[in-house]
């Protein structure tokens, strides 16, 4: 106890008689070469556990991974190549079908053109000679027009003058109205 | 730890003994501690020994490319030190990291099993951390002198001072070198001893009624805190360890 005084023949067996510590049992030298002895013991166990089985164990598991780690990202980049190729040959052939496509819709429609200037072309042919047909058409129609109005004109004129009593033969009529007819259509 | 207050009832008084639980007695049978018996600080020697084998042998047996949780954490503790060592002393020295590895380990499960309850505190032992802490300054210095043979004591001839000032810093230099494995060794057996001690005194503590609530909350934010200290001093003595094999391969200031 502390209280009583330290017995120096307790003291050194660092044990006082109650079974309680004297002073620090770190420093009791009769249990020293104990201590000494089991951890001698201990690190050498350990030492050689570790240095034979557990360390090297566990650096090949970390290059192991280390290795695995490596293998994978040199196949995820070459997976990444091979993906970015097919993309661009994708790219590349939806260029050349565009171009294609381009191409085809400009022959067609220089064809087309050709087709409808040709179609034009006809067709205005057909209209100048169906013009000039009808213009035909028309001075005949005219001619005849003025015969007929002749034809009348002398006849009336004829009856008129028959009728104001006059006697007037038809040379003379159709001079006449020949001069008048004239004199009318300059 | 519940034994710290066993005879409180004499006087009415507390009656602390917080060294009690660094005694080191037999196992088996009452009697003297000889240098062969198989002490309690054998079996928790013994302990750390096997969770060392269960973590780095057992938890790592599967050698699997995607880790389980014992052997990422046992891969972590390797990547940890094996950096530590290829940082702190250079490429050179990964020949030494078993042994360095050894110590780290050793010294964590020896600290992290002390705190269980009731459980011994190897590295609470001057005379364990000594062995240690000596081991490494031997070893350390021997290692230096086969390295790089006379030239390792220009360790203590700082070239870059005053041609006056070097004798001088040279005496300094010498004694922090003879200091150094004294306090590589006391600085772990202290932080240790110390937080156990006082998780001894505040469950002594906790008799009386009225403090009882203070002194449990005081057991849990030492404990926490001596979890840290745990860990820390044995990155402390490894780094250290490190550090100290780097002026042996590299004398160099």
């Amino acid at each position: 106890m502390a209280t009583e005084p330290i017995d120096l023949e307790a003291a050194g067996l660092c044990v006082g008689p109650d079974g309680s510590a004297i002073g620090m049992p770190q420093l009791c030298a009769d249990w020293m070469p104990n201590q000494i002895f089991w951890l001698v013991i201990t690190l050498i166990v350990i030492y050689l556990v570790l240095s034979r089985v557990a360390l090297p164990r566990i650096a090949t598991v970390l290059a192991e991974r280390q290795g695995t780690i490596t293998n994978d990202l040199a196949t995820a980049e070459d997976l990444k190549r091979k993906a970015s190729e097919a993309e661009e040959a994708y790219n590349k052939s939806l260029t050349d079908a565009r171009a294609e496509a381009q191409r085809i819709i400009a022959q067609n429609k220089s064809e087309m053109q050709a087709d409808l200037d040709k179609a034009i072309a006809k067709a205005d042919a057909e209209i100048a000679a169906k013009t000039a047909e009808s213009q035909k058409a028309i001075a005949d129609i005219r001619a005849s027009a003025v015969q007929s109005v002749e034809a009348v004109a002398k006849e009336t004129a004829g009856s008129i003058v028959a009728a104001l009593g006059g006697q007037a033969d038809d040379a003379t009529i159709a001079a006449a109205v020949d001069a008048n007819m004239k004199g009318a259509s300059s | 730890m519940a034994t710290a207050v066993d005879d409180h009832g004499e006087g009415g008084g507390l009656v602390f003994h917080p060294m009690d639980q660094f005694i080191i007695e037999p196992v088996f049978g009452d009697g003297a501690v000889g240098m062969f018996t198989f002490t309690n600080i054998a079996l928790w020697m013994l302990l750390a020994v096997a969770c060392v084998v269960g973590l780095m042998v057992l938890g790592t047996s599967k050698r699997a490319t995607v880790p389980s949780r014992t052997q990422s954490v046992a891969e972590l503790a390797y990547g940890f030190i094996y950096k530590m060592v290829e940082d702190v002393t250079g490429k050179d020295a990964v020949k030494y990291f078993p042994y360095i590895f050894t110590l780290f380990i050793f010294i964590v499960f020896s600290n992290f099993l002390a705190l269980i309850p009731t459980s011994f505190s190897p590295t609470s032992h001057i005379a364990v951390t000594a062995v240690l802490g000596f081991g490494v300054f031997i070893a350390v210095t021997v290692l230096g002198f086969v390295k790089n043979g006379a030239s390792f004591l220009g360790l203590f001839w700082v070239s870059s001072a005053p041609l006056a000032l070097r004798p001088i810093l040279a005496v300094i230099e010498l004694i922090s070198y003879f200091v150094r494995p004294v306090s590589h060794s006391i600085r772990l057996a202290g932080n240790i001893m110390a937080g156990h001690a006082v998780l001894k005194v505040f469950a002594g503590f906790a008799a009386i009624t009225v403090v009882a609530p203070l002194s449990v909350l005081g057991i849990t934010a030492i404990y926490a805190l001596e979890v840290l200290v745990g860990f820390i001093q044995a990155y402390v003595f490894t780094i250290l360890t490190c550090v100290y094999l780097k002026d042996a391969l590299h004398p160099s200031h």
